[in-house]
């Protein structure tokens, strides 16, 4: 390994910049404090010391710059976490949401001011319908892990509305089946909406167990939560079957939309019986994952839960675009959000959307599963072993290091780090929990070829290491900002707040 | 192909590589009757076809030019602040943008660091010990809050919570859908009708004989833009035993005492919407919410949160803490489905703090202070004009008018001006505020010059009095 010639220095707390007698901003308004606080009663205002910052801008710009580049970003790094679908995100969907027009407007503008926004909302909402075969989309879940609460919580008002019309008939539902590689958002959600959880076993070939789920159905099911193609990577073939079984039973289909991006135009979740699904526009929709966020999680329905979607959406008559609320939703699950979700980010779909059309919706499913399968089979070929050799891959697969960490007693998260040292972001490790020692590997269809050998040599010369000298892997990373962190330190001191100790 | 950079070749080889003819091969476990078939369906054909950048370009100006750039007076919880040019041009740097949740934390410190400042300074502003690393918004934060209060006032065993209805009417419509189905019942305090501020006697009647309540929501300044006695309803709430989750406008907290000073045990979470600090109005998202508590309600609290620690070496550096807390470990037993947090917002939110500073925070609300005393006494030389709930407030006042809200908004939409938010239609469950009040709430802060207050003021009182005569004349004829 080579030696740095400056090693890499911790970057000091911009709180450890400031001084609070400096004065340098263009930034505020010329104005006396003191003056304007005459207006305000005397037993209100503040008494505690504010102490955030005072640096001047270059120091600022030159803080945040440093700390950008401490980060792996697709931008910089091949990123194949799985699940996530680190895909390019276009920069003209940033500017083209950023113009004044978009971010100016204020929410609650009078509609006559915002035909504009309107008519691009009301366009996405028909385009994610068509691409998804439902009958209606509401856009304002904030996120995925909201958008799979919305679609529980209306699957609850639909049957609590049954039960009101039918109280004999309709039985008490009071569970949700979800498989046991989920994700952990899936049970979380249930109980949120008051659901108990059922969790049903996978079987080797990555379905769902049949008979099991045949006897876990019951007049107690409200519905299940699935992923299609699952959280294993692999399409789940039996899904008409599971979702006539559910309907006899009287319960619904919900759908996580976490891998649309591998059947975009390919299949619609809608034809394979699904009641309500999210879509994560963070994934298939290339918006910014932005360090953890801004998502975006639309839902979409069938023409059951239509009347309880979360409102507002936009609706379209002779006038032009409206809002429609409550007040023509009488039965909706309500608001999510103070206005309709997150509004600059569905813009930034909107334009990927027009951007990508139909013919370039279909190439994602395509190149995204190309490059899924390709990989699979070059890691195999190089004698990885696959959690589903057999099956083929969706947009990710599950690889297991079982035996290197049986033979040179090398975890998967010691591969993870020493791939950070080599330049790639780690696969999503360890889920799901199901299978040991697993990667889940997603390189997305804006990966070229030549990018994707490049990993695979990677990950063949980490296995060698692994074999010749272990502790490259166990002690890695060596080449970043830090080394292994002490989350046990991390949670057991907690330190979460440079004034806590200073107060 | 768009953003798609195999040639025909590799396409070619890599299919050779995985054994198969063709791409649509590879979806061959997908069963057929399932598959888009366009000779029986649409398939994706409503969807235009794919468009060029610079016609995608020229398709979004023409729809953004067409909303304009209105002179904004609307405020109720998304407010209008002079945004610092170099924040966006920093936050979308791609190492902000396009990274993902810190998992990796070796390889994602700039991140870590960015939410460790972002923590360290909510917390300060409010005062309380500890900040998580931020939620999805405002309302569905003050949701969360609820929760978390629910959960950590084990002694109260209840499930009430106090919810006065000068918290704004879609925050709380937002609460009652996320809390509803476990539950939990919000029970209104009625306001006082002089002051718009919280009615203690009808609070002290919500008690029911004593009957145990988990917290009591105090917005500060509320939604009419009053000031609320907040030491007063927390040393009430803090008597019987209940938590006090403050809700507050974080500009405002650079001169109004911080939550973890109220009374004389300061609120147990503080809640609030962050986009007031660096995130443009942008049609109400993404925003993002802020929530702080006591260090002992630390383990109670929902969402992501960083800690700092040291690597091997001893070296300091920032990673995700109290996981076992959240959905990923947790799953059913989560104290939240949430996922993610604002990233994004969180870092734009600590660029803003830090380029503002101290300093700079305060001359921004001591100027939102200014302006709206100004603008109020402009309009108070119209006679038609009220003031129902007086001008003790921070950036924001309601004003009664003699004709209707909607056409006056109407009109002044028709001069490019968002004259601010029509309350009579907003309270539509709301037992305090009539619908024929006609009452409008407008907002004004350090964007505004003194030309555009009088401009905005003339405007208002000249189409008030030409609504007004027009109507009187209808009635005459009629």
């Amino acid at each position: 390994m080579s030696k740095r010639i400056i090693e890499q220095n911790a970057e000091t707390l911009i709180f450890e910049l400031s001084d609070q007698n400096r004065r340098s901003s263009s930034l505020a308004p010329d104005i006396d404090i003191n003056d304007a606080c005459n207006n305000l009663p005397e037993h209100l205002q503040r008494k505690k010391k504010l102490q955030l910052p005072q640096v001047g801008e270059l120091q600022v710009v030159r803080h945040y710059t440093r700390l950008s580049q401490k980060n792996f970003s697709i931008d910089t790094h091949f990123y194949p976490l799985g699940s996530c679908t680190m895909k390019y995100n276009p920069r003209v969907c940033n500017t083209q949401a950023q113009l004044a027009g978009f971010t100016s407007r204020h929410p609650m503008a009078h509609s006559s001011m915002s035909q504009g926004v309107m008519s691009c909302m009301f366009d996405l909402q028909n385009m994610l319908m068509e691409a998804t075969g439902m009958k209606q989309v509401s856009l304002t879940p904030m996120a995925g892990a909201q958008g799979e609460f919305a679609g529980i919580a209306m699957i609850r008002a639909y049957h609590d509305h049954n039960k009101e019309l039918q109280p004999d008939k309709e039985p008490e539902r009071s569970e949700i089946i979800v498989p046991d590689a989920a994700h952990g958002t899936n049970p979380a959600t249930a109980v949120m909406s008051g659901y108990k959880v059922k969790e049903i076993p996978t079987n080797d070939q990555g379905d769902i167990d049949i008979d099991a789920l045949e006897k876990m159905i019951g007049p107690q099911t409200a519905g299940i939560m699935l992923t299609n193609p699952s959280t294993l990577g692999v399409f789940e073939r039996k899904i008409k079957l599971i979702a006539d079984m559910i309907h006899k039973a009287g319960g619904l289909l919900y759908y996580d939309g976490a891998n649309l991006n591998a059947i975009l135009g390919k299949v619609k979740p809608g034809d394979m019986g699904f009641d309500v699904i999210h879509m994560n526009l963070h994934k298939t929709f290339s918006t910014p994952h932005g360090g953890g966020g801004p998502g975006s999680g639309p839902i979409g329905v069938s023409e059951r839960l239509q009347p309880f979607v979360p409102v507002p959406i936009v609706g379209r008559n002779e006038q032009g675009y409206y809002w429609i609320t409550e007040k023509q939703l009488p039965l909706s699950i309500g608001r999510l959000s103070a206005w309709m979700g997150n509004v600059g980010i569905l813009l930034r779909a909107y334009i990927y959307a027009l951007l990508l059309g139909r013919n370039g919706m279909v190439r994602v499913a395509d190149f995204a599963t190309l490059n899924a399968n390709y990989l699979l089979k070059r890691l195999m070929e190089a004698d990885f072993e696959m959690a589903f050799p057999e099956r083929r891959a969706s947009n990710e697969f599950i690889l297991t290091l079982r035996k290197e960490a049986k033979e040179y007693g090398t975890t998967a998260m010691d591969f993870a780090k020493r791939l950070l040292d080599y330049g790639y972001h780690a696969p999503t490790t360890y889920f799901p929990l199901l299978v040991p020692e697993c990667f889940l590997i997603e390189p997305t269809e804006t990966e070229s070829r030549d990018d994707l050998d490049a990993f695979v040599e990677t990950l063949i010369k980490i296995r060698d290491e692994a074999e010749q000298s272990p502790n490259l892997l166990k002690d890695a990373p060596f080449e970043l900002p830090v080394r292994r962190l002490d989350d046990v330190k991390a949670a057991r001191e907690l330190d979460l707040n440079f004034y806590y100790s200073k107060c | 192909m768009p953003y798609i950079p195999h040639t025909p070749n590799e396409v070619e080889e890599m299919l050779r590589v995985i054994g198969a003819e063709s791409i649509d091969d590879l979806f061959d476990e997908i069963p057929q009757e399932l598959r888009i078939d366009l000779e029986k369906s649409t398939g994706l054909n409503p969807i235009p076809l794919g468009k060029s950048e610079m016609a995608v370009q020229r398709q979004l100006s023409e729809k953004a030019m067409l909303d304009g750039t209105p002179l904004c007076f609307a405020g109720g919880g998304a407010y209008e602040h002079h945004i610092p040019a170099a924040l966006w041009e920093l936050a979308t740097r791609g190492e902000f943008y396009s990274a993902y949740t810190p998992y990796q934390a070796e390889a994602s410190q700039g991140t870590l660091q960015v939410i460790y400042e972002f923590q360290s300074m909510i917390a300060n502003l409010t005062a309380m010990d500890v900040s998580n690393a931020s939620l999805y918004d405002g309302a569905s934060g003050l949701a969360e809050a609820v929760l978390m209060a629910v959960r950590a006032n084990r002694k109260a065993k209840s499930k009430r919570i106090l919810m006065p209805e000068s918290v704004s009417p879609v925050y709380r419509q937002v609460v009652e859908t996320i809390v509803k189905n476990q539950g939990i019942t919000l029970e209104l305090i009625a306001i006082d009708q002089t002051t718009g501020t919280i009615n203690r006697e009808h609070a002290q009647q919500q008690l029911h004989n004593d009957a145990a309540f988990a917290a009591l929501v105090i917005p500060q300044p509320n939604y009419f833009g009053s000031l609320e006695e907040v030491h007063q309803l927390t040393d009430w709430a803090y008597k019987q035993g209940a938590l006090v989750i403050a809700q507050v406008n974080p500009t405002a907290l650079a001169l109004l005492a911080a939550p973890g000073n109220w009374g004389e045990n300061g609120a147990d979470i503080a809640v609030g919407e962050a986009q007031p600090l660096g995130i443009p109005l942008s049609s109400g998202g993404p925003y993002i919410g802020f929530i702080a508590c006591k260090q002992k309600l630390v383990r109670q609290l929902p969402g992501r949160i960083v800690g700092r620690t040291v690597d091997l070496d001893d070296k300091p550096g920032f990673t995700l803490t109290l996981q076992a807390r959240e959905q990923h470990i947790r799953r059913s037993k989560a104290t939240s489905n949430i996922c993610t947090n604002q990233g994004l917002l969180a870092t734009a939110v600590t660029l803003y703090l830090s380029f503002l500073g101290t300093d700079g925070l305060q001359k921004v609300a001591a100027s939102c202070v200014a302006n709206t005393q100004k603008l109020i006494a402009l309009l108070e030389k119209s006679p038609e004009i009220k003031f129902p709930f007086g001008k003790t407030v921070f950036h924001e006042f309601v004003v009664q008018l003699d004709v209707s809200v909607d056409s006056v908004l109407e009109r002044l939409a028709e001069e490019d001006i968002v004259g601010g938010i029509n309350l009579s239609q907003q309270q539509v469950a709301s037992q305090s505020v009539d619908a024929n009040k006609n009452q409008l709430l407008i907002c004004v802060t350090e964007t505004k010059t003194e030309e555009e207050l009088r401009f905005f003021s003339e405007t208002l009182i000249a189409i008030c009095s030409e609504i007004s005569s027009l109507s009187n004349s209808e009635g005459e004829l009629s």
